[in-house]
C-alpha cells in the first residue's frame, strides 16, 4: 500500500521545484510545564495541574510557489496557530518550518530578518492588529520605506501609499485618520494594504475578508487573484467561509483540533471529500435560502485541546467510529493521487 | 399591533474631523417588534455599527447624535442620562460588538468578567454565578468550560473570543440585543449552534434582535426583515425573502451578484464597479448615482421612496418588481 501511496504523490503537480513554504512535523503547546515544586505540589494534590493546550499536534504541509492553500476548521481547531507559524511569528514547540527550503531556526538573524519580510500576514482581528497611534498614511508606508522599496523623496512615498490604499478599496483622503476612525471593514483592509505595501511573496490571510461585506470581498478576492497571476505571490488562505475557500484554492487541507485530517486539491474536496468530519463540514456549506429555519447544532460532545480524545480526535462525534478508532492515530496517508485522508476507514476494505 | 419596541426616527450621527463633519448615520428610521429579528446590512463602512453604538449610548466623543430620536418602550435614549443608560445596558438593552475586546478586559480572566457581568443585575450567590457563567460558556460551545473559566482572553482563538461576547451578551437575557457581526469567524457548525440558541432565546423569551452581518446567507435564514444601508442611509427595506429574491435598489442587486456561491469558480467575481464615495464628500442627491448603472440627471436630487410599504427603497429607478 505505502509503495504505491509514494509513486501516487510523486505524480502529483508541484513535485520537484523547492515548495515555497514547508511545515515539518510541527507541534506546538500552550501553557508551561510545571517547575519542579510545582510538580511536586500537583503530586501531593495541593494544587490542579495547568491546563496545557496542545494546539497543533504533528502537522506537515507544503506550499509551492504561487499556490493557493486553503484552510479550514472548526473555531479553535488551530488554524491561526498554524498561520502564525508559517509566518515566522510563532515558533514551534516541536518540528521544522522551511521559507524556499530554508530552516528558519538555524538561518542567521540577519538574513532572517530580511527573508521575514517576504512573507507577510493579515492579522484575524482588525482592531487589535494596527497600532492605533500612527496615522494610517504611517502604517501602511513605515516598512516600505525602512526598507527601502520606495524610490524618490516623500512625494513618492506618498503616492506609493495612496497606490496601496487605492487597491484595498480605501479613500486615500482618509489617510491622516487613525485605526480608531474607521469602521471594522475598513481596518481590515488597512492591514491588507499594510502586508502588500512591503511587495510579500507570500501571503498568510487570517479570515483577511471576514469583516467585508460581499462586494468590497469580491474586489480584494480579484486583487489577490490578480497579484498572483502577475506577481506569482503564494497564499495560505484561513478562512471559515467555505465558499470563498472553494472560489480561490487551488488545493484545501482541513484541520481537526491540531490535526490536518484531509488534503486535496480544491475540486476534489469539495466534491468527493472522503473524512467523515470533511463530509460532515462540506455538506454545510451555507447557501442563501430564503426562509427562518431551525439551526440545528451538531451531536456529540465537544472536543478539547486541554483533554484531546484518544486514537483519532473525532471519534466522539464520528457515525462510523469502530474499535480501532479510539486506539490508534490514523496518519494522513494518499487515498487518490493528490488526495490524503486520515482515517482508519480507508484501509478496511 | 403594539407599540414596538425599538422604534428608531430620523436618526443622525456625526462625527467633526479636521477635514469636515462625517455623517456616519443620516437620517435612518426603523421599528422592531419583541421577538423580531432585523437584519442590517450593507457596505462597510456604510453607518452599521455607529447605528448600533448610537442606540447603546456609546459614541465615542467627538461623535454625537445631531437628531432623531431613539424610542425604546417608549423612553427616548437619545435623551436619556448617562447613570439610566447604564442600567439600561446589559440587563434590557445589549451589543455583541464587532471587536470582542471591546466586551473583554485583556488583564482579567475569563470567570471574573462574566461574574461580573452577572452580579451587576442580579443578586446571585458567587458559586451559583460561576456555574452560570459555565453553561453559557458551554451554550456558545467552548469545550472544557470549567478549565478554560480561568483562562484570560489572549489564551482564546479570535472565534472563541467572540463566542465569550456572545456568551455575555446573552447572559442577562436582555429585551433587544445588537449583535455587530458576531458571528464573522466561526465556522458553519459552531454559527448553527450559536444562531440556534438565540432563535431560543427570541422564540422563548421574546428578545428582539438587530444582527449586523455581511452574510446574506446567515441573513437569509435568521432575519424576519433586513434593511440594507449605503452612505449613512437606509437604502431598501422589506421582508427577507423579498429584499434578497427581488432586490429593488440598484445596491442592493449589486450586493446579492457579488456572493462567491453564485460565480463560476476562479473566475472574477462581480463586484459593484467603482469605489466608496468618501464620507466627506458625498455625491448630492443619491449618494450611489456615481457607481450605478441606471443613474440619470434625476439621480441628482434625493430619490423617493418607492415600492410598497412592506417593500421600500429609495430610488428614482428601482428595479422591477416582478411578484
Ligand atoms: N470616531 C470616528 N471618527 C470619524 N469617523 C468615524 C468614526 N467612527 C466611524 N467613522 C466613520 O463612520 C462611517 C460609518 O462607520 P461604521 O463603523 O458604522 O461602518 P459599518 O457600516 O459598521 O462598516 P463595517 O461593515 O466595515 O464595520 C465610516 O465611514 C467610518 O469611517
Ligand atoms: N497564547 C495562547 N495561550 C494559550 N492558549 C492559546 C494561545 N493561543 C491559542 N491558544 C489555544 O490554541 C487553540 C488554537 O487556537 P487558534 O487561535 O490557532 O485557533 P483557530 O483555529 O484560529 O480558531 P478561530 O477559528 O476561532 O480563530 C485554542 O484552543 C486556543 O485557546
Ligand atoms: S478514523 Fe475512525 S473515528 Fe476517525 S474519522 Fe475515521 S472512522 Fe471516524
Ligand atoms: S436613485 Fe438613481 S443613482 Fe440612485 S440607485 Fe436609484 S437609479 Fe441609481
Ligand atoms: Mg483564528
Ligand atoms: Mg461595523
Amino acid at each position: 500500500m505505502s509503495a504505491i501511496a509514494y509513486s501516487l504523490d510523486a505524480a502529483a503537480p508541484h513535485c520537484g521545484a523547492v515548495p515555497m513554504v514547508e511545515i515539518r512535523d510541527v507541534s506546538r503547546r500552550f501553557g508551561r510545564k510545571p517547575d519542579l515544586l510545582g510538580r511536586a505540589s500537583i503530586a501531593l494534590g495541593l494544587v490542579k495541574p495547568p491546563a496545557v493546550v496542545r494546539a497543533l499536534d504533528r502537522i506537515d504541509l507544503t506550499i509551492a510557489k504561487g499556490e493557493v492553500v486553503g484552510l479550514v476548521g472548526e473555531s479553535g481547531c488551530g488554524k491561526s496557530t498554524l498561520g502564525r507559524i508559517v509566518a515566522g511569528i510563532l515558533p514551534p514547540s516541536e518540528g521544522q518550518v522551511f521559507w524556499q527550503g530554508q530552516d528558519i531556526a538555524t538561518m542567521p538573524a540577519v538574513e532572517r530578518r530580511a527573508e521575514s519580510l517576504r512573507i507577510q500576514m493579515v492579522f484575524q482581528n482588525p482592531f487589535a492588529a494596527i497600532n492605533p497611534r500612527l496615522p494610517v498614511a504611517e502604517v501602511v508606508g513605515e516598512a516600505p520605506r525602512v526598507h527601502g522599496l520606495i524610490e524618490g523623496g516623500r512625494g513618492a512615498e506618498a503616492a506609493y501609499v495612496d497606490e496601496q490604499l487605492v487597491r484595498a478599496g480605501l479613500d486615500p483622503s482618509l489617510k491622516g485618520r487613525y485605526a480608531h476612525q474607521f469602521s471594522g471593514g475598513q481596518r481590515q483592509r488597512i492591514g491588507i494594504a499594510r502586508a502588500l505595501a512591503v511587495q510579500p511573496e507570500v501571503l498568510v490571510c487570517d479570515e483577511a475578508v471576514a469583516a467585508l461585506d460581499v462586494s468590497i470581498q469580491a474586489q480584494i478576492l480579484n486583487l489577490f487573484m490578480d497579484l498572483r497571476e502577475e506577481l506569482g505571490l503564494t497564499y495560505l488562505f484561513i478562512s471559515h467561509d467555505l465558499g470563498v475557500v472553494e472560489h480561490l484554492s487551488d488545493r484545501v487541507a482541513i484541520m481537526y483540533l491540531g490535526r490536518i485530517v484531509e488534503e486535496a486539491p480544491a475540486v476534489e474536496i469539495f466534491s468527493r471529500p472522503n473524512h467523515p468530519y470533511a463530509r460532515a463540514l462540506l455538506a454545510e456549506v451555507p447557501r442563501i435560502e430564503i426562509g427562518k429555519r431551525a439551526f440545528s447544532s451538531l451531536k456529540g460532545e465537544l472536543p478539547s485541546p486541554l483533554h484531546p480524545p484518544s486514537g483519532c480526535h473525532f471519534h466522539p462525534r464520528c457515525p462510523y467510529a469502530f474499535a480501532r478508532c479510539k486506539i490508534e492515530r490514523p496518519e494522513l496517508r494518499t487515498v487518490a493521487p493528490g488526495h490524503k485522508s486520515a482515517c482508519h476507514l480507508n484501509e478496511r476494505h | 399591533m403594539n407599540a414596538p419596541l425599538l422604534d428608531v426616527r430620523g436618526l443622525k450621527t456625526a462625527f467633526p474631523t479636521r477635514a469636515g463633519e462625517v455623517k456616519a448615520v443620516d437620517d435612518v428610521s426603523f421599528t422592531l417588534q419583541s421577538g423580531q429579528v432585523l437584519g442590517l446590512v450593507g457596505e462597510s463602512g456604510s453607518g452599521k455599527s455607529v447605528t448600533g453604538f448610537s442606540i447603546m449610548g456609546l459614541l465615542e466623543p467627538p461623535g454625537r447624535i445631531t437628531g432623531g430620536e431613539i424610542l425604546f418602550d417608549g423612553v427616548d435614549l437619545a435623551k436619556l442620562h448617562q447613570e439610566d443608560m447604564r442600567s439600561l445596558r446589559g440587563r434590557r438593552i445589549a451589543m455583541i460588538f464587532q471587536d470582542p475586546m471591546m466586551t473583554l478586559n485583556p488583564v482579567l480572566r475569563i470567570d471574573t468578567q462574566m461574574i461580573e457581568a452577572i452580579e451587576a443585575h442580579r443578586k446571585v450567590p458567587r458559586g451559583e454565578a460561576r456555574a452560570c457563567a459555565r453553561d453559557a460558556l458551554a451554550q456558545v460551545g467552548i469545550p472544557s468550560p470549567e478549565e478554560r473559566l480561568d483562562a484570560y482572553p489572549h489564551q482564546f482563538s479570535g472565534g472563541m473570543r467572540q463566542r465569550v461576547a456572545i456568551a455575555i451578551a446573552l447572559i442577562n437575557r436582555p429585551d433587544l440585543i445588537i449583535a455587530d457581526e458576531p458571528t464573522t469567524a466561526l465556522d458553519v457548525t459552531i454559527q448553527s449552534q450559536i444562531l440556534s440558541e438565540i432563535q431560543k432565546l427570541t422564540a422563548e423569551h421574546g428578545t428582539a434582535l438587530i444582527w449586523i452581518t455581511h452574510d446574506l446567507s446567515v441573513v437569509s435564514r435568521l432575519a424576519d426583515d433586513v434593511a440594507v444601508m449605503y452612505a449613512g442611509k437606509i437604502v431598501e427595506r422589506g421582508a427577507v425573502g423579498d429584499v434578497i429574491d427581488r432586490p429593488m435598489h440598484p445596491y442592493t442587486f449589486g450586493l446579492v451578484q457579488s456572493v462567491p456561491s453564485r460565480n463560476r469558480k476562479g473566475a472574477r467575481l462581480a463586484q459593484i464597479p467603482g469605489m466608496t464615495p468618501s464620507p466627506l464628500d458625498l455625491p448630492a442627491g443619491c449618494a450611489f448615482r456615481t457607481r450605478c448603472g441606471r443613474a440619470d440627471e434625476a439621480c441628482a436630487t434625493p430619490p423617493p421612496s418607492a415600492g410598497a410599504a412592506d417593500h421600500v427603497c429609495r430610488c428614482f429607478h428601482p428595479r422591477e418588481v416582478t411578484a
